[in-house]
This record gives structure tokens, sequence and C-alpha cells, in this order.
């Protein structure tokens, strides 16, 4: 076969080598993370710089967002102590929907969380305050007792739900958390790049086929669109289970 | 053709790097950007925008504080002015009271005042009568003792000098007189 034929993309396609030097700083993803630290920051610390009674429009827009997840999540999962776990959540949500939306923003386009290690340290967080939170209010024997044996369940069901228990808090909570996010960003860009890249390769084959190239150039953008609402949706989501966890630790029973 | 394309996935993937396999590296750029948002947001932006839905709480209740107090000091002077108007009411009605008992006072006061005048002028008038009256027939009897008298002596034509006798003959007519006036 002289020509390469078409190569469908691969998970190879989401490793980048390094724009400059050898560290692993200067490959996309993380000069991607990085750019979004210092672009949060910014847009808040000046929307919020002013704090006025009657809120300009920059301010308007960031105190949207802050109040979205300050009473849409904080106060409404949580509860009375929310106010504790605001900046926490407001972090993670802002993190999380930024990098995420770098995935359909031109010459960007990529999303950060398909990168598994990002996800991982924002659930690494996660994991240690809902953990530290229940610990610190009830200690860690009545944690794990209350956890492990719920009340008002028959005794020799604790030997399934033990355990059952057990591992929802310490092994599938962080691993579900962690790989949601990572899953929905990795599978999104991967269709995009399908329909991007068979495009492309359709527009170089014969010219009966070209026609169906528009129809992936078509559904590439369609699916973006689509994209965009997954990766706003996983965002909320994050921080929703976030905001449950740390609830979860609070709440005197199941 | 399914194991042809599954032969062809395979080579392509073969030197794929697995996706799930989390690079060390990477999980600690991401917890140190994280934990670099993580404190700014919560030095600069989140103590603003608290203070900005404070301020704007605080607006709202003063507002709400500034009309209630309003209104409860419109209250307060609704109530002083009825309370001045029923005190006003009340006096003027103990005045009223207290005129009114105090005209009939002096009604009574004039009544027996002018009773009294009358009675002491009936009086007065009676006793002068009753003195005019005792003088008159005081005079009368005098009068008429001396003229019966003189007629007598001059029709008798004898002289009573008999004082005892003249005395006796004019009572007896006088009293003649009297009971046959009644």
């Amino acid at each position: 076969m002289a020509q390469p034929g078409f190569v469908p993309p691969s998970s190879s396609d989401f490793f980048y080598n390094p724009s400059f030097g050898s560290s692993i700083v200067a490959t996309k993803p993380v000069m991607l993370l990085l750019f979004s630290v210092i672009i949060i920051t910014a847009f808040f610390t000046l929307s919020a710089r002013k704090s006025a009674v009657v809120p300009s429009r920059l301010q308007f827009a960031g105190e949207a967002v802050y109040g979205f997840v300050r009473n849409g999540i904080g106060q409404d999962v949580i509860g009375e102590e929310f106010q504790r776990f605001t900046p926490f959540l407001f972090a993670i949500f802002t993190f999380i929907l930024t990098n995420n939306l770098f995935g359909v923003v031109p010459f960007m386009q990529f999303p950060t969380m398909s990168h598994i290690g990002f996800p991982v340290s924002i659930t690494i967080f996660v994991y240690i305050v809902y953990h530290w939170v229940a610990i610190k209010k009830k200690g860690l024997g009545r944690y794990l007792k209350e956890m492990c044996f719920m009340p008002g369940v028959p005794k020799p069901i604790y030997i399934i739900l033990a355990p059952v228990e057990f591992l929802t808090y310490f092994a599938v909570r962080p691993l579900t958390l962690a790989m949601r996010l990572f899953g929905n960003m990795f599978a999104g860009h991967l269709l995009l790049l399908l329909f991007t890249l068979g495009g492309e390769y359709m527009l170089k084959s014969a010219a009966f086929v070209k026609a169906f190239a528009v129809l992936s150039f078509g559904l590439a953008i369609g699916l973006s669109f689509f994209e965009m609402g997954i990766e706003a949706l996983q965002a909320y989501i994050f921080t929703l289970l976030a905001a449950l966890y740390i609830a979860g630790a609070l709440a005197d029973e199941h | 053709m399914t194991s042809q394309l599954l032969l062809k996935a395979a080579t392509v993937y073969k030197d794929a790097p697995s996706p799930v396999v989390p690079s060390v590296a990477e999980i600690i750029v991401g917890l140190i950007a994280f934990s670099i948002l993580f404190i700014l947001l919560k030095v600069k932006a989140v103590p603003a925008f608290e203070k900005a839905y404070a301020a704007r709480t605080a607006a709202i209740e003063g507002g709400i504080e500034k009309a209630e107090f309003a209104q409860k000091e419109a209250e307060a002077a609704l109530a002083a002015y009825t309370a001045q108007l029923s005190e006003a009411r009340a006096e003027a009605q103990a005045i009223r009271e207290e005129a009114r008992v105090q005209g009939s006072a002096i009604i009574e006061d004039l009544r027996s005042k002018a009773q009294e005048e009358a009675n002491r002028i009936t009086t007065a008038a009676r006793a002068s009568i009753e003195a005019e009256r005792q003088q008159a027939v005081a005079s009368l009897r005098h009068e008429v003792g001396s003229l019966a008298t003189e007629l007598a002596s001059k029709i008798v034509g004898e002289a009573l000098d008999d004082q005892v006798r003249q005395s006796g003959i004019v009572d007896r007519f006088l009293a003649d007189l009297e009971k046959s006036e009644k």
C-alpha cells in the first residue's frame, strides 16, 4: 500500500512533546493549566475589586459564578457550615470549568482535564478535605463506625455492607470522581478529533468522498457545542459531588 | 472484515500510551496549580465578593430599618395626637360641667336673694301698713270719742264733766260698735 490510509486518533494524540526544553512544564496541557490559574485569578480579582453594592457588568458576571457556587452548591448542599468551604468549592468549579472549556476554545482546543493526572490532583484535595472534616468533627473511631455500621440495618447484613461502605468512602468515591471527569473529557475530545481528522482525510480523497467531509466537519462543529455543555456539566458535577461528600462528612447520621 | 479492522486497530494503538495511568509529574503540577488558585481566590476574590454581599444585605436591611423607624415615629405621633385630642375633649367636658354647675348655683343664689328681698319688702310693707292702721285706729278712736262726746253734749245739752263717766260711755259705745261690726 502506497497510501498510509486513514490513521484514526488514539491516546497518543493526547500526549505532547515539550514545546521547548525537555521539562513537562513546557507541554501544552501543563501550560494550559497554569494559564487557567492566571486568567481565573485575574478575572475574579478584577471583577471583585470594587465590591460595589450596585455591581458593574464585570462584577455582576463574577458574582453570578461565585453566587452559583456559593448558594447553588455550597449553601444548598452543605447547609449551615457552607461558608468555610466556599473558597474551596469555588476554586474547584472555576478551575475545572476553565480547563474543560479550553477544549473548544480555538487554538487551545485541548481539555486539560483529559490528562488524568489533573483530575487526580483535584480529587486528592477533595479526598483529604472530606476525610479530614469528618475525623475532626467525629473522631476517627466514630467516623469509621458510622461509615461502616449505619443504623437500622439487620446485623448479618453488615458482613457485606461494612466492607462495601468502607470501600465506597476510601476507594470508589475518589476513583469515580477522577475517572468521571477524565473519561468525559477524554472521550469528548477523541470524538471531536475523529470527526475533524476524518473530515480532513476525506478532503484529500476522491471527489465524491469530499462531499462527506462536509458532513464530518458539520458533525464536529455540532459536537463542539455538545461538548461545551458536557464540559460545564462535568465541572458542576465534580463540584456538587465534592460538596456532597463534605456534607456527608459533616452530617451526624447517614 | 471485522478481524481485519481489529488487526489494523491493534497495530495503530500498539504504541499508544495508556490514558488512565496518571503521570506523577502532572499530578504534582496539578496539586501546585490548584493550591495557588485556591489561595489566590480565597485571599483576593472571595472576601471581596462576600463584602459586596454583606454591603448589599446591609443596604437593603438599612432601608427596611429606616422605613420601620419612620413607621414607628408616625405611629407615636398619631398616638400623641389622639391622646392630646381626648385630653382636650375631657377638659372641655369638665369645663362645661363646671360652668353648668356654677350657672345653676348662681341662678339658685339669685333666686334665693330675690326671694329674700321680696320677703323683706313684703314684711316691711306689712309692718308699715299695720303701724299706719294702728295709728289711724288710735287717732280715729280719739277723734270719734271727742266728736261723739261733743255731739252728745250738744244734743243732750248737759256737759259730761265727769271724766270717768265719759270714758265709760265712749268705751261702751265703741265696744258695741265693734260687736255690731262682727
